[in-house]
């Protein structure tokens, strides 16, 4: 379930990175990879406490040592007002608004989903791809954030399973295992 | 002061900035028995600020927390900067992250991947050796590479280099060895720096500020390549939490983070600082006294700082602003170098830095007396992340992600090429864009000189001679800023050099220069600068293992010391 997006805005969510991204031979596609669910957590990111913004540290457990990346991290005052800013948007309020008025993340992406249309899921790729081009700024932002999603560690609601990491044979965060050194000197 | 007024003082020092600057001077004066308040900007995610000041455990192999989220700040929506090329560009091209070095306890050398080489002999004499070169104002440093050797061996020695002493042949002389054996090279560095071998370069493994075996009481690098803009998990990076826990350890120490020091107070007099003031997380303000501030917020944040304090010539305060010229050739292979495993530089060349007869000729070639390059850092890309924003999107991404061009088959040397100190590249303040305080972001104006664009263009091909030579079957090269011709309308002009340098110039001459040869302010004697503002020139090496050596000797004399000497 998401929690801010709506569910028609989370399928049209899913099918646009899925352009973006899209599966090929063994790599997922961004919509295999959760990349809707981790653009859904850090929009809705302060309806969790603490905020989804930082994962804590300093091990995930998949390399040993206690799992804490889950253990997100509380904000000072002023990344508060920072990542409220940048997601919510300043919204008037004047402690926002220093270098004057901030369109935020949840903003942009629900005008750019509904720019896409509520049946862009059903469309075929080329009509899809022609809608994306309409909005490269809204284009962009879904880019960046889906390339985070796939590749990021899975704390932060993407990379499902590890599926982008394992495509793209990457061990993802090794710490406290680290590699030895013959696996940096040696050739593969 | 009398021993009463001293009494009523909250510190006997107050020092601004927790970056290896700061760190270093609390360290001297911690351990010379001087009370020492600590003021820091940012965060704290390094340390524990109660004995026995262990890790935090915030520090993880995390892609987005440190390169996507601004986990070590400064946060550009807060603290926005803005840049422009010259006055021709109006007020700035550019507004948000320039050069930003993390605005936490640790400062830059929280995420510094620490490749730390001492600067040669000539680098505090290339005034008087080289000579002028146009349009630049080139000034020798008030000491020498002598004066400062036994601090640069102090300065291996606190912050744990693991180097080889005999790899490098241009080296200056030192007295003695690195304190650890280099650490395991990249596969990587040894194909490129094997082809440069092959084309008579000397290339050597590079002195770095990791671990290599247990040292000082924390673990050897385990290798696990979240080096350079991460924090290390495991603590195998000695800059400059090394230097914070010895100083935490004196019991002399308190450390406040999220402490904005807004500016240093000065007396009725005007001639004396009686300490700082503050903003604190909830915006508060308070005021630290002390007989000596020592100012050490980085190259960027300190000019600001005098300035706002009424401090130094305004006129000069600001000025002469450096960073590196970075050029950056990269190669891609047909086979798999795994750059992102281990430390992010293995291996670096000091060739460019002492020119050859081609060098040479070329630099007549473009009407220069000589070509100063610097240190090239045999090294290859980052992670899937970064990667992935490179590609362009569609079918193409995931084949390109499934072949990793970039993260797995590419090589890349960082040329920092030296760059010609000019009056002109400053920081200043923006007339309009604001901070989250409400004060005038800091604004830099920045072009490099003739020389330095040169010096590029010259070294550029051959360095990717090298890489072909070391089997890429193709390569291309970029420099940062990119040069004039290159820029594109809407581009980041901005360098992504992390190397700034030479806002608060030091000096004999008081009339042209804002601090005197013990790095005190020339109209303020008891404020110290103790980061690389104080730098007359920027060399073609890393600046941090100077910028502690100096900040050693600084803060031993300022504590009373005797200055310690060794001979070649
Ligand atoms: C990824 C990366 C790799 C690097 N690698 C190398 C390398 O290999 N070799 C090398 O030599 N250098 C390297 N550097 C550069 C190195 O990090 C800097 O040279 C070094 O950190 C500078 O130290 P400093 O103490 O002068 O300033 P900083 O480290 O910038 O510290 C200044 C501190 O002062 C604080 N501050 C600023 N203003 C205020 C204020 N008003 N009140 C309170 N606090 C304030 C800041 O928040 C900051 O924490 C690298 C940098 C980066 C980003
Ligand atoms: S590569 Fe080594 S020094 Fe760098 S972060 Fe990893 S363990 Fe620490």
């Amino acid at each position: 379930m998401p929690r801010f997006l709506t569910d028609s805005e989370h399928r049209t969510l899913a099918a646009a990175c899925d352009r973006l991204i899209p599966p090929l031979d063994a790599h997922p596609g961004a919509a295999a990879l959760g990349v809707a669910d981790y653009v859904d957590t850090l929009l809705a990111a302060f309806t969790f406490d603490p905020p989804r913004i930082f994962a804590g540290g300093p091990y995930s457990g998949r390399a040993g040592g206690d799992a804490s990346f889950d253990d997100f991290l509380a904000l000072s005052p002023l990344e508060e007002l920072a990542w409220r800013t940048r997601i919510e948007g300043s919204r008037g309020e004047p402690a926002r608004e220093f270098n004057g008025p901030v369109v935020g993340w949840q903003q942009r992406y629900r005008d750019g989903l509904g720019g896409l249309g509520a049946d862009f899921a059903d469309q075929p790729p080329g009509e899809q791809d022609r809608r994306l081009d309409a909005d490269p700024a809204f284009k962009a932002l879904c880019y960046e954030h889906a390339c985070e999603g796939a590749y990021g560690a899975p704390e932060y609601g993407g990379n499902r399973g590890l599926a982008g990491w394992t495509a793209i044979h990457f061990a993802g965060d090794v710490q406290p295992r680290g590699y030895t050194d013959e696996a940096v000197s040696g050739r593969d | 002061m009398t021993d009463a007024a001293h009494a009523t003082l909250d510190c006997d020092v107050v020092v601004v900035g927790t970056g290896p600057g700061g760190a270093t001077a609390a360290h001297v004066l911690t351990r010379a028995g001087r009370s020492v308040i600590m003021l820091e900007k940012g965060r704290n995610h390094l340390l524990a600020l109660d004995a026995p000041f262990g890790p935090l455990g915030h520090v993880s192999n995390d892609e987005i927390k440190f390169t996507r989220r601004h986990f070590l700040g400064p946060d550009p929506l807060l603290e926005p900067r803005t840049f422009r090329i010259d006055d021709g560009d109006g007020d700035r091209r550019w507004t948000g992250d320039v050069n930003n070095l993390p605005s936490t306890v640790g400062g830059g050398g929280f995420h510094a991947d620490g490749k730390l080489p001492r600067f040669r002999e000539v680098d505090f004499r290339a005034r008087s050796e080289l000579g002028p070169i146009e349009g630049a104002d080139i000034a020798d440093w008030p000491f020498g590479y002598d004066e400062l050797e036994p601090y640069y061996t102090e300065a291996e020695r606190l912050v744990g280099v693991a180097g080889d002493h005999t790899a490098n042949p241009f080296a200056a002389w030192r007295s003695g060895p690195y304190p650890m054996p280099p650490g395991p090279d990249m596969f990587c560095a040894t194909v490129t720096a094997a082809a440069a071998e092959r084309l008579g370069y000397h290339p050597y493994r590079a002195p770095t500020g990791v671990n290599s075996i247990e040292y000082d009481g924390r673990p050897a690098c385990n290798n696990c390549g979240f080096c350079a803009f991460y924090g290390c998990p495991i603590e195998a990076k000695g800059d400059p939490v090394g230097l914070l826990r010895a100083a935490l350890h004196t019991g002399h120490c308190e450390i406040r983070p999220d402490a904005h020091v807004t500016e240093v107070v000065l007396d009725a007099t005007g001639r004396q600082a009686r300490g700082v003031r503050y903003l604190d997380a909830a915006g508060d303000l308070h005021e630290v006294t002390a007989s000596a501030v020592v100012v050490a917020c980085g190259a960027f944040e300190t000019p600001r700082l005098l300035t706002r304090s009424g401090i130094g010539n305004p006129d000069i305060v600001g000025r002469f602003l450096m960073y590196h010229l970075q050029t950056l050739v990269l190669g891609l292979f047909p086979f798999r170098l795994h750059a992102h495993r281990g430390r992010a530089v293995t291996h670096l060349m000091d060739d460019p830095i002492v020119p050859d007869e081609l060098a040479m000729a070329a630099a007549r070639d473009a009407g220069l007396p000589y070509f100063r390059g610097g240190i090239v850092e045999h090294g290859g890309a980052g992670m899937p992340i970064m990667e992935a924003m490179h590609l362009p999107s569609g079918e193409m991404h995931s084949r390109l992600m499934l072949d990793s061009p970039m993260r797995d088959c590419m090589a890349a040397f960082t040329m920092q090429g030296e760059d010609l100190p000019q009056a002109t590249n400053r920081i200043d303040d923006d007339p309009r864009v604001r901070d989250v305080w409400g004060r005038p972001a800091g604004r830099v104006t920045y072009s490099p000189h003739a020389h330095d664009a040169a010096c590029a263009t010259h070294w550029a091909p051959r360095l990717e001679a090298v890489m072909k030579e070391a089997g890429a079957h193709t390569t291309f090269w970029v420099t940062s800023p990119p040069l004039r011709d290159h820029l594109r309308a809407g581009a980041d002009p901005t360098p992504t050099s992390r190397h700034v340098m030479g806002t608060t110039r030091m000096g004999t001459d008081a009339r042209i220069t804002v601090c005197d040869p013990t790095q005190r302010c020339w109209d303020v004697d008891n404020v110290l600068v103790a980061d690389s503002s104080v730098f007359p020139t920027s060399t073609g090496y890393g600046p941090t293992l100077t910028i502690v050596a100096t900040a050693l000797r600084a803060a031993t004399l300022l504590a009373g010391g005797d200055a310690p000497r060794t001979t070649p």
